[in-house]
């Protein structure tokens, strides 16, 4: 073993608080608790830090990673290039050690020789016999298998320096309850800590130390504060079918509402969810909970949004306020189901066949999906059309740092326009798609509110303002003319984009979603190369009036997006009329998320070439 | 004939219900349907049946997908709230409604595309998921609105007006609906408003979910005599496996029937249903038995009708749910938010 290190030793990489440990391992192997256990005592440890799951459409035997990017400064992006590699899955050992940066380190079970052609001069080996460890020390066959798992943290905790105890209080945080447990995890991370303290120069000089980073702050999977978003934006039905990586959103609603959402007297529940047939039911079902007045939602991804198109199409010209939540993951037709994109953005903002168009909102941390999550049942309510939460993979499924959620008791949900009964004894005569105030948002009655006022017959087929079936075709371009004022009143109800706060820079960078976790890297790294931009997020489609200010106040714009066909830049052009001059793509769509690195390269380039093309120069 | 406005007129001897409205008051507007479709005898059933029961209007939502009897809602109860959803879904939409709020009286209406065919995924899992509704399946066996092709529920043999003859074995709405576990199912013909409206009011009161395929010919593409589901067929070959009567809650029992004769089954709110044996010792109670009748008379080329099967014993979704008392849509702010504290606390689950 020593040989081994000997033999391969170089200067090995010197960080504090700012590198990349990746863990390779084997689907179904229980890797993912050991591994979010590592992460999460970083995070307790104040440094920030950013894991990425890359997994596959698998249950077990398959190859999956889990990479988590620490950064003292607080980049909670993808970086290239891995600094430490635990090595676990001989399927890819060798993909992975070549991944490794020079200088790097690679953990390997070395109960097992390591082939020779695994063997680099550049990078350092740290070999721990993980499975005789875990024989001697084990006596159940699934214990050997999963304390290897927590051998290799309690080992790393000793290479990087991480708070023994810390570590400890996770396995007495995620095994509460089952006190059975706690000893024997304690002992295997005991394990791996003394044996790489007896056998190595701990700590590595890839180290971490304490920090503060991380005051008030919390860390959390997109998907949980979605479904928490939910039950706080009083979401009473949620129609779903399973589509990963959509699934834990009702999950963790389901979770929440058996939570909170029990009555108190009786113990009967205060929602209701049903796992339906497919998503064209599942839609079809939080639309007519939502046309009955209660606040619904379903949650899919691309192929369920593909299914999902003609009973959007009905939700906007019949005016049925209703949620979904489409968390993207990488299409055409299955694609990757468990790599993320933001691929489904022109598929949804014109959802439907015919004239259509869709409320999006663009959640880049887990407290935005928390926040729209529960604002989207306000803003369908209000709008009376559908509100689609464009979240991905990535940000749904991965845990991030983001600011604690919080919830303003004052506030009180906006059900929109809807008349009640006494409401209802005072008008004359009710029409369903009446506009009384100009804006385009007509008056809605639920089913059995009166006697004798404010029944209605809602249609997918053309109709009048009293709901009334008509081939006129004046008549139905009236409404369609009204649709169209509608979502020009909605743009008021969506949340604004986000700029920068530098401005007057001749180049701007336009982005939305988790593409937003490479930016500030992004701005700082051209900074020092002496290149200023200024930035806007947008946050929701239709787009607000600034976003066309911003591009026209800049010479040119990058757009950038995770996807092959530009879309985001296609919506720009067709909505605001942008010239195809104005800007510039900057794209990934590989299924992992964007880096700050490709970025920044592709601006550099794109730089480079203005300048000698002449363009640049003023 | 839907350039004219329907009439307002009211006899002056046209008797009030018990909750003081006339028919008029169930009625919606004038139909669109060819004249003689069997679909506006359903409609004028609907009507009956409601005013009859005085089921107040308004409490009532009417669901329905696509297709020519997807237009029936509007022709009853014009004071309900009515959804013409989409193509084969409006079992999911009756669904999500009926989630929604417990408390109204849900009646779904569809046709044989619509739920034997393009809907027929939705249909199975409707019943399945027990949802407390009124589900007519409005059967003719051809695609009237795309002008006659032969549908699912199309017998083997039987032909169209064009003389389209069906190659493949019938789907059976009723069976189907009593194998899936449908607490209430029965079968009618759209010209027997005498069997037709007792068996509404019975489906209307059951608590669960009630199915009822009901024969209404096409007269404009599938009447001919080599059709099964034209009158001529439906007339001389329906057999009704009972009689039936309802008797709302609210009603005194008059009726008498010699012993022996009847049977009676009282519905959850106390209206009863009476049946009256027609000397094959029907029991609608037993489910093997009643699929064994359906099938022997279809092998006579007899159409089985009536209350084919009931079971009161099984639960709605709410009640399977354990959903509050309360309908999920009235619910308020108060009710529904848990607040900032909590939220805390959950934060600190995150940390």
């Amino acid at each position: 073993m020593s040989e081994l290190i000997q033999s391969s030793q170089v200067a090995g990489l010197s960080k504090v608080n700012d590198f990349v440990v990746k863990f390779a391992n084997v689907n179904g192997s229980g890797s993912a608790s050991a591994n979010s256990m590592f992460a999460k005592a970083v995070f307790r440890m104040g440094i920030p830090i950013s894991p990425h799951n890359i997994f596959p459409s698998n249950i077990q035997g398959l190859p999956t990673w889990y990479e988590v990017r620490i950064s003292e400064q607080g980049y909670l992006g993808r970086r290239e290039g891995v600094d430490l590699i635990v090595a676990m899955n001989e399927q890819t050992i060798g993909k992975d050690i070549a991944s490794v940066v020079p200088g790097g380190y690679v953990l390997y079970d070395s109960s097992k020789v390591l082939a020779n052609e695994l063997l680099r001069d550049d990078v350092n080996y740290l070999p721990i016999p993980l499975k005789d460890i875990c024989l001697e020390e084990f006596e159940k066959p699934a214990q050997r298998q999963l304390f290897k798992n927590i051998v290799y943290v309690g080992a790393l905790s000793a290479f990087l320096n991480i708070d023994f105890e810390v570590l400890t209080g996770l396995v007495g945080d995620q095994f509460r309850g089952k006190e059975k447990l706690i000893l024997p995890n304690i002992h295997a991370l005991e394990l791996g800590h003394h044996y790489a303290s007896d056998n190595f120069n701990c700590p590595l000089s890839l180290q971490l130390k304490k920090s503060d980073k991380n005051k008030g702050k919390i860390l959390v999977d997109g998907n949980t504060a979605t479904g928490l978003g939910s039950v706080y934006g009083g979401a009473t039905v949620a129609a779903w079918y399973p589509l990963t990586p959509s699934t834990s959103v009702v999950d963790n609603f389901s979770k929440y509402c058996q939570r909170l959402r029990i009555d108190a007297g009786t113990g009967k529940k205060k929602y209701s969810i049903v796992q339906a047939e497919d998503e064209l039911a599942a839609i079809g079902i939080a639309i007519g909970a939502g046309w009955n007045g209660a606040r619904a939602f379903t949650a899919t991804s691309g192929p369920g949004i593909s299914l999902m198109q003609e009973f959007l199409g009905l939700a906007y010209f019949s005016e049925v306020p209703v949620v979904l939540f489409n968390i993207q993951r990488v299409g055409p037709s299955t694609g990757m189901p468990t790599r993320s994109q933001q691929g489904d953005l022109l598929c949804c903002a014109y959802a439907s066949h015919g004239d259509t168009k869709h409320a999006l909102l663009f959640p880049a941390t887990p407290k935005e999906c928390f926040d729209y999550a529960a604002s989207a049942f306000d803003i369908a309510d209000r709008i009376q059309s559908p509100v689609i939460v464009m979240s991905d993979l990535e940000l749904g499924m991965n845990e991030q740092i983001c600011e604690p959620l919080n919830w303003d008791d004052k506030s009180q949900y906006d059900r929109g326009k809807v008349l009640n009964a006494e409401q209802l004894e005072e008008i004359e005569k009710y029409g369903r798609y009446l506009d009384s105030d100009g804006d385009g948002i007509p008056y809605r009655t639920y089913p059995g509110t009166h006697p004798s006022k404010g029944s209605y017959f809602t249609r997918g087929s053309s109709h009048d303002s009293y709901a009334a079936y008509t081939e006129d075709g004046t008549v139905y371009a009236e409404v369609m003319d009204r649709l169209t004022l509608k979502m020009k009143t909605a743009v008021d109800y969506l949340p604004a984009p986000e700029f920068s706060e530098s401005t007057g820079n001749r180049f701007g960078l336009v982005y939305l979603g988790t593409t937003a976790s490479a930016i500030t890297e992004v701005i700082d790294d051209l900074a020092k190369k002496g290149i200023a931009l200024d930035t806007l997020r947008i946050r929701a489609f239709p787009f607000h009036t600034s976003v066309t200010e911003f591009i026209d106040a800049h010479e040119l714009v990058y757009v950038i997006e995770q996807n092959r066909d530009a879309q985001l830049k296609s919506l720009l052009k067709i909505e605001c009329n942008i010239q195809e001059e104005k800007m510039r793509s900057i794209l990934s769509y590989d299924g992992v998320l964007i880096t700050a690195q490709h970025i920044e390269k592709s601006i550099l380039e794109s730089m480079q070439t203005l300048e000698e093309s002449g363009k640049a120069s003023a | 004939m839907s350039y004219i406005n329907k009439p307002k007129f009211k006899h002056p001897q046209m008797q009030a219900n018990d909750i003081g409205l006339t028919r008029r008051e169930y009625e919606g507007t004038l139909t669109t349907l060819c004249g003689g479709c069997g679909h506006d005898s359903i409609s004028a059933a609907i009507i009956q049946a409601a005013a009859d029961m005085s089921l107040e209007p308004h409490r009532v939502a009417k669901i329905s997908g696509i297709g020519c009897s997807s237009k029936i809602p509007s022709y009853f109860l014009s004071k309900a709230h009515g959804f013409n959803s989409v193509h084969g879904r409006m079992p999911s939409v009756a669904t999500g409604a009926n989630i929604a709020n417990k408390e109204l009286y849900y009646i779904g209406i569809s046709g044989d595309g619509d739920s034997a065919s393009i809907g027929l995924g939705q249909f199975c899992h409707i019943v399945r998921r027990r949802i407390n509704m009124l589900y007519i399946v409005a059967n003719n066996g051809t695609y009237g609105l795309t002008k006659g092709q032969l549908s699912a529920t199309a017998d083997l043999g039987s032909k169209t007006k064009s003389g389209e003859e069906s190659q493949f074995d019938n789907i059976d709405m009723a069976t189907l609906a009593i194998e899936l576990g449908a607490s209430f199912v029965a079968r009618s013909f759209s010209g027997d408003k005498k069997q037709l409206i007792p068996l509404i009011q019975a489906g209307l009161t059951h608590k669960g979910f009630a199915f009822i395929d009901v024969i209404s010919p096409c007269v404009t593409f599938n009447n001919t005599d080599f059709s099964t589901h034209g009158y001529k067929n439906t007339w001389e070959n329906h057999v009704a496996l009972s009689g039936v009567d309802f008797v709302p809650m609210r009603e005194e029992i008059t009726t008498s029937y010699a012993p022996g004769k009847e049977k009676e089954i009282t519905l959850h709110d106390g209206s009863v249903v009476h049946l009256h044996k027609t000397g094959n010792n029907y029991d609608p109670t037993d489910k093997e038995n009643a699929l064994h009748h359906i099938n022997e008379h279809k092998k006579q080329g007899k159409i089985a009708t009536g209350l084919l099967y009931i079971n009161q014993s099984t639960s709605d979704l709410h009640e399977l749910q354990e959903t509050v008392d309360k309908p999920l849509n009235s619910l308020s702010n108060q009710e529904l938010c848990p607040g900032s504290e909590a939220l805390n606390d959950i934060n600190n689950t995150f940390r």
